[in-house]
């Protein structure tokens, strides 16, 4: 795609700033393209042009800018976009944030060079994801159902256990009724070591690293690298997806740390900044990624993305959540009060959602009566999680027998659905029997979002039968 | 003229050009040695700039710049409906076709079929006095749609030659038009600039509701053909099911539906979905009616900003054959981003939260393209385009600049409510904060059709909910035993309101749509029980008997009743409803009040 006419390299670097050079002197030098940057020291680093003007060009430098000077230090321009090495050999390899080996491997021995940026899917070319992914937790499976080609990212906060629960469902997730091919694809952005370890480890441990390609750009990495790690991931995961013929699930952490990345970038160019000093464009630049999962007609691969953030200051209206809610097909939050409470996992349900759940489940995918038990759920534990601070205020007294009733749901509702061990995953029928024997605390009469039909088939007979 | 220049600068979507004298504002060029298409959006002596609808990595200073010396243009004529179109109006099933999954760059592709040939009828003959507007000729589109091919705007004359009945591509000349100056040969096809709205005779007040079928909208926020409405709410309060809900049930003949910046997984869905759905008014597969154009978030940001332009016009199109057309553009505030992103691109003076300070005029100028219109033409048809605009607004905070901008401009305001959502009561339409400016000039429709007691019905209705809200904040300070018998009612009946009223569920085969017959019988029976309870209270009833009535069940189940039954079960309903109140009234058989006002 890219000619490649100039193989010449300048030492006419003008300006060094944050994470960007500025060139002067170059000729026929193209927007987007790769440069390697020699450093005094005879060290090399990778860059990308930001801003390709007649005799200048704007180059972000990965791997950052220290020891860089405006003499010595020279830039060769490649004529080529960023590309990435492929192989089926990179399953269970452990790779640093621009795709080196950190493990006693050799390098890749590419079996196709892949530009990482990608191209847009053409939306006509997609193919709806349908596919029910059962990943043990009923939060998940019974409320806010997961299916392959899914981007469903984790909203976090600081020091909530959002990493048990992404490996706890890495460890999980299955197809119903099917064995088939997958790979799990894990990029690291700035976090720390013991994060990581975590990671390494649970894959270890459960044998998925076999499967798995590690991206690791931890926190006292170069910040700049921060901006390609996910992108060389998801280039990985399309190969195994599309090329591969594989399912491939790609976790995503901390994209918060991704996002400051951005922001650096975009204040070291002066840029107009948006809300928060994020760049304007930050929209366009995470659909850049969270687009890149999903399902391709007439291919049998899939990619599901599980991205993991921190929101600042537990706040979801913060632009990062908020941004990434406006593109990925829904979320699930994690909630500090009911890891206070000592629930795992520490799912608040209210502001959950998964967007494409309904094409997911019912009748031939999960349960017939599995969308009916959902919004019934939902509504009758938004009831009783009002009540519950109406309590605080007015007493148990206060309230109406059926108040009550909905007071004493909410409550083993987290106890019994919300909760569930570390180690323990639920198949479906487990979540939806859970589900209806909390919704047999509650009189017939209340559920009025399901089916005569169904509540006559699966209501348990009497109140607690089950629990006594 | 064809113009060429040079590049100086490339950065992202935007690139600057000199030596580009004799170039307009708005012209299209293509860029670089792949022919990339660009617009020109600002000029300064020689040099242009430029933003490019497609991925610029690659390309270099020193490439060249050719001016087409056309506006960016749609093309318009038959075979519009049924298809999907990228935000520059290229289809994208032939992308597909040229280059697989993914959209690479610099490819052209025809928008409307050159091969296909449509039979084409005569209307006008030979020596008719024509002018803009007035129709030639008809092809049957899709079985329910007539189009009508009209003499483009600019044209006038006589008649001289006009094809007979027969098969013809959009590229065959039907019609020679001798003007004053020149013959002008009319096809089937023609090209229209899309940033210019087309012209019609005379704007007409909105009168007649658009159904939607959502009974929140149709009976309390209705929407009016022809009018605007905006949708703004944060992420996952159901902004984009109920645009899709809209682009299903509405009472349109055309919908163009714009999908700009979002999910391509939704667009999948629609794509899935509508080919299999049935109007319900013709019985017709939906995707016959719809235009699709889908800009997702990834592709690129510079076809974002035209896609909205290219669906409103494509709308006008068959606004002036007097179709009702009904826009959906989801979501506006990604196209107002993308103005952002280039306008940062430029340099320009930031206006708030970084937007350009013509945000608002541009937010204006595009609804204001809808409306009811009197066409051009002597048949005087009246057409219309409904906008319905879905916003994004960060944090779910209305205060936001587009949000805002948006309001001054739209009639329609549906508040999406982010805690109704978590609740999941959809659709997540917040009844206190939301508004129509169409009430007044639509219940002459429904009292006509319907009844003359719908207005009084639904102001009933809107205040047990407004009084519940009141009444919720001392239930908070006290709980709801304090209340008095009478507040303990309109608690109740503000629940019945909401969970077998206001809540409808998309995704479920009967609820996802609701007739306005149905809707008014539905408010009958809940106005129905509001009555003999204010009675039976009244009588000394007792709250606790009526709140245990068995009834209540019955009616929370009335919006899943299909449309072809529902008259004789919300008849049982209603017999049910009367015969328990007469138990529990003190005074014998009671609410015959009720009962003299419905024989």
């Amino acid at each position: 795609m890219m000619r490649s006419s100039s193989n010449r390299e300048y030492s006419t670097v003008a300006k060094v700033s944050g994470p960007l050079i500025v060139v002067h002197r170059i000729r026929d030098v193209a927007y987007g393209e790769v440069a390697e940057i020699r450093l005094p020291s005879g060290e090399k680093r990778l860059g990308q042009v930001l801003e390709a003007r007649k005799d200048l060009a704007v180059v972000q430098v990965f791997g950052g800018t220290r020891d860089l000077d405006t003499d010595i230090t020279s830039i060769r321009f490649t004529g080529s976009s960023l590309k990435m090495a492929a192989s089926e050999e990179m399953l269970g390899r452990i790779l640093d944030g621009a795709a080196r080996p950190l493990d006693a491997g050799e390098g890749v021995i590419p079996e196709v060079m892949l530009d990482i940026h990608g191209y847009p899917l053409n939306p006509y070319s997609r193919d709806f994801p349908r596919d029910f992914i059962e990943t043990g937790i009923s939060c998940v499976d019974g409320m806010n159902t997961l299916v392959r080609g899914q981007k469903l990212p984790i909203f976090s906060g600081a020091g909530l256990p959002h990493n048990q629960l992404a490996a706890q469902i890495t460890r999980q997730a299955r197809v119903l009724g099917e064995e088939e091919e997958f790979a799990v694809i894990f990029a690291a952005m700035g976090i720390t070591h013991e994060e990581g370890n975590f990671f390494v480890r649970d894959f270890q441990n459960t044998g998925a690293l076999a499967r798995t390609v590690i991206f690791l750009n931890l926190a006292d990495d170069p910040v700049i690298e921060r901006i390609i790690t996910p992108r060389l991931a998801l280039t990985a995961a399309e190969f195994f997806a599309f090329e591969k013929d594989m399912h491939v699930l790609v976790i995503l952490t901390d994209m918060t740390n991704y996002c400051e990345a951005l922001r650096e970038i975009a204040a070291s160019r002066e840029e107009v900044p948006g809300r928060r000093g994020y760049p304007g464009y930050m929209y366009t630049d995470l659909a850049s990624l969270y687009e890149r999962a999903g399902r391709i007609r007439g291919k049998t691969g899939s990619i599901t993305q599980m991205p993991i953030l921190t929101m600042p200051d537990d706040d979801i209206t913060h632009p990062i959540p908020d941004l990434t809610g406006y593109i990925t097909e829904g979320q699930i939050v994690l909630s500090r009060d009911l890891h206070r409470k000592g629930i795992y996992p520490p799912i608040d349900v209210l502001p959950c959602l998964s967007r494409l759940m309904q094409g997911g489940i019912g009748l031939g995918r999960t349960r017939e009566d599995h969308p009916d038990v959902n919004t019934q759920l939902y509504a009758a534990y938004a009831r009783g999680r009002k009540l519950q601070s109406l309590v605080a205020v007015v007493g148990e007294e206060g309230l109406s027998s059926t108040d009550r009733q909905y007071l004493a749901f909410s409550d083993r509702f987290e106890k019994e659905f919300v909760t569930q061990d570390y180690t323990v995953g639920r198949s479906i029928e487990e979540t939806l029997e859970t589900a209806w024997s909390l919704l047999s605390l509650l009189p017939e009469s209340e559920l009025k979002r399901i089916d005569r039909e169904l509540i006559a088939r699966y209501r348990p007979r009497t109140e607690g039968e089950r629990y006594a | 003229m064809i113009e060429e220049g040079t590049i100086v600068m490339v950065t992202g979507p935007v690139v600057t050009a000199d030596t580009m004298t004799g170039s307009r504002m708005y012209e299209l060029v293509k860029v670089g040695h792949e022919h990339l298409i660009g617009e020109i959006i600002e000029l300064e002596g020689d040099i242009a700039t430029i933003q490019v609808y497609e991925e610029t990595t690659g390309i270099k200073p020193g490439e060249p710049v050719v001016g087409t010396g056309m506006s960016l243009s749609v093309e318009l004529g038959p075979g519009l409906l049924g298809t999907i179109y990228d935000g520059i109006q290229r289809p994208l099933p032939l992308l597909h076709e040229e280059s697989g999954f993914f959209i690479r760059r610099g490819i052209q592709v025809p928008s409307l079929d050159r091969q296909r040939s449509w039979e084409f009828t005569p209307v006008a003959g030979a020596g008719d006095a024509v002018g803009p507007g007035d129709e030639l000729g008809r092809v049957a589109e899709t079985n329910t749609i007539s189009h009508r091919i009209l003499v483009p705007p600019g044209t006038e004359g006589t008649v001289v030659e006009i094809a007979p009945a027969g098969r013809y591509t959009i590229e065959d000349v039907i019609a020679r038009v001798r003007g004053d100056r020149d013959v002008a040969s009319v096809c089937m096809m023609h090209r229209w600039p899309v940033r210019k709205s087309r012209p019609f005779a005379e704007k007409l007040e909105p009168k007649t509701p658009l159904i939607t079928g959502q009974r929140v909208i149709d009976t309390f926020f209705s929407m009016a053909k022809g009018g605007t409405a905006a949708v703004p709410g944060p992420f996952g309060s159901g902004k984009t099911v109920v645009q899709q809900q809209l682009a299903k049930w509405v009472d349109a003949d055309i919908i163009v539906y714009v999908g700009c910046g979002e999910r391509g997984n939704e667009m999948a869905d629609v794509l899935r979905e509508f080919p299999g759905l049935e109007d319900p008014r013709t019985g017709e597969p939906l995707m016959k009616r719809t235009v699709l154009i889908a800009n997702t978030s990834n592709m690129p940001v510079a076809a974002r900003e035209a896609s909205v332009y290219t669906g409103i016009t494509i709308a006008e199109y068959y606004r002036d054959m007097g179709y009702d057309v009904a826009l959906m553009a989801d979501s506006t505030s990604r196209w107002a981003e993308a103005l952002r992103e280039i306008s940062g691109r430029l340099e320009e003076m930031p206006g708030e939260e970084g937007y350009p300070a013509y945000l608002a005029s541009r937010l204006a100028d595009f609804y204001e393209r809808a409306g009811k219109v009197l066409t051009l033409g002597r048949e005087g048809r009246s057409g219309s385009i409904s906008v319905i605009g879905a916003v994004s607004p960060p944090g779910g905070d209305f205060s936001e600049p587009v949000t805002q901008n948006t309001l001054r401009i739209a009639k329609v305001f549906w508040a999406l409510d982010a805690d109704l959502a978590n609740r999941r009561h959809f659709p997540a339409i917040n009844w206190l904060e939301s508004y129509s400016l169409y009430g007044g000039e639509v219940s002459e429709w429904w009292h006509e059709r319907m009844g003359s007691d719908w207005d009084a019905m639904r102001r009933r209705m809107m205040g047990i909910l407004q009084k519940e809200s009141e009444l919720e904040e001392i239930v908070q300070l006290v709980g709801p035993d304090v209340l008095p018998d009478a507040d303990k009612l309109v608690l109740l009946e503000a629940e019945i309101i909401r969970e077998s009223f206001l809540f409808q569920n998309a995704f479920h085969a009967v609820d996802t749509f609701c007739s306005p017959a149905r809707q008014y019988r539905m408010m009958q029976i809940l106005h129905r029980f509001d009555e003999l309870a204010h009675h039976a209270l009244t009588e000394g009833a007792g709250f606790e008997k009526i709140n245990d009535l068995p009834v209540r069940s019955s009616m929370a189940r009335m919006a899943r009743i299909p449309e072809d039954t529902y008259e004789g079960v919300y008849g049982e309903i209603e017999e049910e409803m009367r015969d328990q109140f007469s138990r529990i009234s003190p005074q014998g058989p009671g609410g015959r009040e009720g009962m003299a006002v419905d024989e």
